[in-house]
């Protein structure tokens, strides 16, 4: 298991190299000088000199990239052009929103789709089975923004049930931090839902024709007892495999989900950036997203072999 | 496996055919379905100047933020423009980004893949780089691209093409790893068959269908990533009528003039769900393997 841990630990140095390696060029293949680009169009020449000194762009680009590659391992995302602040210290003040947005979406969406999934599979080729997948679907095509603003226009503007926007800490409240997470998870969810509920229906499905479920059937086990203790232990891989897949997603739904209903978080600090062409703090943004993303798949890997002891590696 | 097999076939049989039947309806339902909602998407981007509609970039300040009517259809925004000349134009962007995006990354994504997945020697290096650009979500990536490279319509789809790239190389490439062992593949080597055409010849006709099917799946992730884009402001120029500007365009008059987004938006669901229903019907009609898993 340790060796195993160890193994795979290793294989995600190769990724985040490149990852590194693709944000670093990012910058530097861009068509003409990065320092020109950093400093925007309205800069003067002793403005563009400056900032080439200070980001070291006079050097050669493998000791820029080395250099840049040893501050981050030191945990030195750089400073924000902007702002003048440690990138760092922006995604430390913007992650709070995120991560409820992200975890309350993950909670919300795993427990709809499970059940729904597991019951559209025990009802195969009935209404609801139909249902359901009719429902995912519309779920996948149905844009976050648009599900976003349709939401906030029946549920906030016509009923006046929540705030229209805006995002408030948990340090002032648990129920004013819920109340105001409830519609932007709703809409992030939607996709996951239709996403969880597909997969988990395939898998539960799978199982069922297995011969362990007509033994465990033929003993006289009750339907509850079959579907949650035999059918569903088992479909879990798959399942845990694809939410390690919609993070990918939901890093992406974020971004927009903030958008739409204001939330000072992760995403809208890269739409802002993007807009101000603040390159640090974009390289540093994708440098942590993806890392998170690795990281996530990479637990997902070792949750296999404790979900499945028949995996061996 | 074969008994298991065996089961579904005679239980197949005896269900009588109605239900293969009604299957079979239900299938092609779905590509009918799709197609359908397609060829009206793409008949209104192509007649667009045929639809009473006026130039979707006029502007006129008396009817300002009218609400939807008889006169004008989808109501038109603050500065008066008209937003069911400026939804109709706004096919032509999506379904151009949704093709372009869905070809090259699939052209593309095909030849990396049987390269890699035929050369072992380069299979691991090509793999490693395909798996760190996964790793980055497709949206900041693009986003970052476009930040570079300058929004036109050209870069947009070019920074969306990057990170589906990947996605079509690791189907191509786990189809041929999947096929090199067949013995056909060994009987052709044998014969003396040179690479390129084993591969045009006899490992290319395996991968066709599943690589239409993840066109599909392409072409609509492109058409939502443009429209994300576009609604953020990082996508195609302001001044042309994309449905992801018409949105953005229309979010601070949300509450006093929601048609501004909900028109552009409803087209925008109804194309990709014209998408994601035809590769469903696609993939179930193609594939039945896959089929079956989902």
């Amino acid at each position: 298991m340790l060796a195993f841990i160890a193994r795979r630990l290793f294989a995600t140095v190769p990724v985040m190299a490149v990852v590194a390696l693709f944000v670093f060029l990012l910058l530097h293949l861009s068509p003409g000088d990065p320092a020109t680009v950093i400093a925007g169009d309205y800069a003067s020449p002793a403005d563009i000199a400056r900032i080439r000194a200070q980001l070291g762009l006079d050097q050669p680009l493998y000791i820029q990239f080395t250099t840049w590659v040893g501050q981050l391992l030191h945990g030195d995302l750089g400073v924000s052009i902007f702002s003048n602040l440690p990138v760092t210290q922006l995604i430390q003040q913007r992650i709070e929103p995120t991560l409820a947005l992200a975890l309350f979406t993950l909670t919300l969406s795993i427990l709809v789709a499970v059940p729904l999934g597991v019951l559209a599979a025990w009802k195969a080729g009935s209404w609801i089975d139909r249902l359901v997948m009719a429902f995912s679907v519309l779920g996948f095509s149905t844009p976050v923004f648009v599900l976003g603003y349709g939401l906030i226009y029946i549920f906030s503007l016509k009923l006046g049930l929540f705030p229209v926007q805006g995002f408030t800490s948990i340090s002032d409240g648990l129920w004013p931090f819920i109340h105001r997470l409830i519609l932007p998870s709703l809409t992030l969810s939607a996709i996951f839902i239709a996403l969880f509920a597909r997969i988990t229906r395939a898998s539960v499905l799978d199982i069922l024709e297995e011969d362990y479920i007509r033994t465990a059937r033929a003993k006289g086990l009750t339907n509850r007892t079959v579907l949650m203790r035999h059918a569903l232990r088992n479909a879990a891989v798959p399942i845990v495999t694809v939410i390690g897949i919609g993070f990918a997603l939901l890093i992406g739904g974020v971004v927009v989900t903030e958008s739409v209903f204001n939330i000072p978080g992760l995403g809208r600090l890269t739409v802002d950036a993007v807009l101000r062409r603040d390159y640090p703090v974009i390289q540093g943004i994708i440098l942590v997203f993806s890392a998170t993303y690795v990281l996530v798949n990479l637990i997902i890997d070792i949750l296999y072999v404790v979900l499945d002891p028949r995996i061996r590696y | 496996m074969t008994p298991k097999l065996d089961n579904r076939v005679s239980d197949a049989r005896n269900s009588g055919t109605r239900r293969s039947f009604l299957y079979l309806i239900h299938r092609n339902m779905s590509v009918s379905l799709g197609a359908g909602l397609l060829i009206f998407i793409g008949l209104t981007a192509l007649f667009a100047p045929l639809l009473f509609t006026v130039d979707p970039t006029t502007l006129n300040p008396i009817a300002r933020l009218r609400a939807p009517s008889r006169e004008v259809w989808f109501g038109s925004d603050m500065y008066g423009r008209d937003i069911y000349s400026r939804t109709v134009y706004g096919c032509q962007v999506s379904l151009m980004v949704g093709l372009s995006v869905a070809t090259l990354s699939v052209g593309i994504g095909l030849v990396i893949g049987l390269v890699a997945g035929y050369l072992r020697w380069l299979d691991a290096i090509v793999m490693r780089i395909m798996d760190g650009i996964m790793a980055i979500p497709g949206i900041l990536l693009a986003i970052a691209l476009l930040a570079l490279a300058g929004a036109s319509l050209g870069t947009v789809i070019l920074a969306i093409t990057v990170p589906e790239i990947p996605r079509v190389v690791r189907l191509v490439r786990g189809v041929v790893l999947g096929i090199r062992e067949e013995p056909y593949i060994e009987a052709a080597i044998s014969l003396g068959t040179r690479t390129p055409k084993l591969l045009v010849r006899h490992v290319l006709p395996n991968i066709v269908a599943p690589l239409i099917v993840q066109g599909t799946y392409v072409c609509a992730s492109a058409i939502i990533l443009e429209a994300i884009l576009s609604f953020l402001g990082a996508g195609i120029p302001p001044e042309t009528p994309s449905w992801g500007n018409i949105m953005a365009e229309g979010r601070t008059y949300f509450q006093i003039a929601p048609w501004i987004i909900f028109f552009p938006g409803l087209y925008l669901a109804i194309t990709v769900l014209g998408v994601n229903v035809l590769g469903d019907g696609l993939r179930d009609t193609l594939d039945p393997r896959l089929a079956r898993r989902f």
